[in-house]
């Protein structure tokens, strides 16, 4: 698959393709201007096969407002963590407090945001699951009973929360094309969870990207989020194996650089498997 | 829909329109013809001041490949004369992100292939590359302004699989940064001159972006598709 070619190929016949497909807009005013930028009945008929193929309007691509509700989950999840562990004074050394209540107030203004969004769509925000933190699937005596108590365990649960968010979202940035505000909401989002990842990455002394060599790149430490980490350690980035291009000398780059320089996505369907545990029922 | 005045493109001299239509793919530059002249032999090679991003996927992709050379060329700077406190640790660091960033820029450059813009010219005599402070105030904006680029030209992507292929580099550029944020000041990782008040990272529009790094470069990059001029 040359991923590079589809848009050359569609220039060639119609070199005002994009501009049928995608009106420029001259400033992103607010969240509430929404719906089909496409304007498909612009778009010449014999364009269709190759519409469906740069554009991907396919039928399994879900709503907006159902991506929105799935993010809307995951800022839960977060928010919900970081309330209770900034909450009980504990938990959090005090030279370290700063740094989570930021990320807890980021948390809560992503739940604000996207509820509002939702709505502004038309859809209904939805409801905030109950949580169980320690990994029991709503026991509350799963593996990490000690998450608000060991600071230890709770700062790779906020690890594993936050490279999985910048997964998540990444995952769903494709599924927003028909949306260019959302979509640029949603990369914002994506950005700020990834600011949080290399944080307590600094927090815990470890690099603030994720290296993938022959081992996974799971730097938890956490068997039960070796799932949070799978497929990281690909190297295939559209039609190019990225190892196999040149450093600054050798003509090949290093495995630990090339898993390092691109965070891979995960699907909705990957992300909710990996919640679960923190789910109660 | 947007007309284009006619203006003179250094070594093309055609209606904007003509222009795009001749080059045809959006990755279009007088560079571009200058370096094809050149590999013909029967030209004088004239390296090109200026060039263009074009329009469509490939201009956001171009827009990209732009952004990572120059940040590749800074790191690369940095190693080669590195401020005289830096630390072993601060190297090991400064060598991984050159690393990537030099990876980016060799993905963009592979992706794009023929339709690639040539390589640029980078001017970084306002940098003081002797002082610790000074390396870390300028690797933060540099790696501040990739997010506010990225962020700020997803919508523009068309191509799913592009899209999905930039966000993994956005997310890499935004532990760049707040790493650097957090060198200079701890706790700044997100603070309010890069994320706003909804807690979203704030972005940039293509032309304000070019404005800030054709202060960087010797050949400077037009995108008059998106209304900025050089």
């Amino acid at each position: 698959m040359n991923l590079f070619n589809v848009i050359k190929e569609i220039e060639k016949i119609d070199p005002e393709f994009n501009d049928k497909l995608n009106p420029r807009r001259a400033a992103i005013k607010n969240i509430t201007r929404f719906g089909s930028k496409v304007a498909l009945a612009a778009v010449p008929f014999a364009l269709g096969t190759m519409l469906k193929r740069a554009y991907a309007a396919d039928t399994t691509t879900p709503a907006v407002i159902d991506v929105l509700n799935f993010a809307l989950v995951l800022e839960h999840l977060e928010s919900s963590f970081y309330n209770l562990s900034t909450g009980n004074g504990t938990v959090i050394p005090p030279n370290i407090s700063s740094y989570f209540n930021t990320i807890r107030d980021d948390e809560n203004r992503h739940v604000l945001f996207l509820q509002a969004a939702i709505t502004t769509l038309g859809g209904t925000p939805i409801t905030s699951p109950k949580f169980d933190f320690t990994g029991g699937n709503g026991s509350f005596t799963g593996p990490f009973a000690d998450v608000f108590t060991n600071y230890n365990t709770f700062l790779k649960l906020a690890l594993a929360f936050e490279d999985t968010g910048v997964r998540a979202y990444k995952g769903q940035a494709s599924n927003l094309l028909s949306n260019q505000d959302i979509l640029t909401s949603v990369l914002s989002i994506h950005a700020v969870e990834a600011r949080h990842a290399s944080a307590i990455r600094q927090i815990l002394k470890i690099s603030p990207w994720i290296t993938s060599t022959t081992a996974l790149g799971n730097d938890t430490g956490i068997s039960q989020f070796d799932g949070n980490y799978q497929g990281e350690e690909n190297t295939i980035q559209g039609a190019f194996d990225v190892t196999k291009l040149p450093g600054l000398t050798g003509s090949t780059t290093d495995i630990g650089i090339a898993t390092a320089a691109f965070d891979e996505p995960l699907t909705m369907d990957q992300v909710q498997n990996l919640i679960k545990i923190f789910i109660a029922p | 829909m947007k007309t284009y005045p006619k203006e003179n493109i250094p070594g093309v001299i055609m209606p904007r329109r003509s222009f795009l239509r001749h080059a045809g793919v959006g990755a279009v530059s007088a560079g571009l013809l200058a370096t094809a002249a050149c590999h013909k032999g029967n030209q004088i090679m004239v390296r090109p001041n200026k060039i263009d991003i074009g329009k469509g996927d490939l201009s956001i992709l171009n827009y990209a490949y732009a952004l990572e050379q120059i940040e590749a060329a800074f790191y690369t700077q940095l190693i080669q004369t590195p401020y005289t406190d830096i630390t072993t640790d601060e190297r090991a660091l400064f060598t991984t992100i050159r690393d990537q960033e030099i990876l980016h820029r060799e993905f963009f450059k592979a992706a794009l292939g023929l339709n690639a813009i040539p390589d640029l010219v980078f001017d970084f005599s306002t940098i003081d590359f002797t002082t610790r402070s000074n390396v870390l105030f300028a690797a933060k904006s540099f790696e501040d302004i990739g997010v506010l680029a990225y962020v700020g030209s997803g919508h523009y992507v068309q191509n799913k699989d592009y899209l999905t292929i930039t966000a993994k580099i956005t997310s890499v550029e935004a532990r760049h940064a707040a790493l650097l944020s957090n060198m200079i000041v701890p706790g700044t990782f997100n603070a309010g001159d890069q994320v706003d008040g909804n807690g979203l990272n704030k972005f940039l529009g293509i032309p304000d972006v070019l404005y800030l790094v054709n202060s960087y470069l010797k050949t400077k990059v037009a995108a008059v598709y998106y209304d900025y001029q050089v």
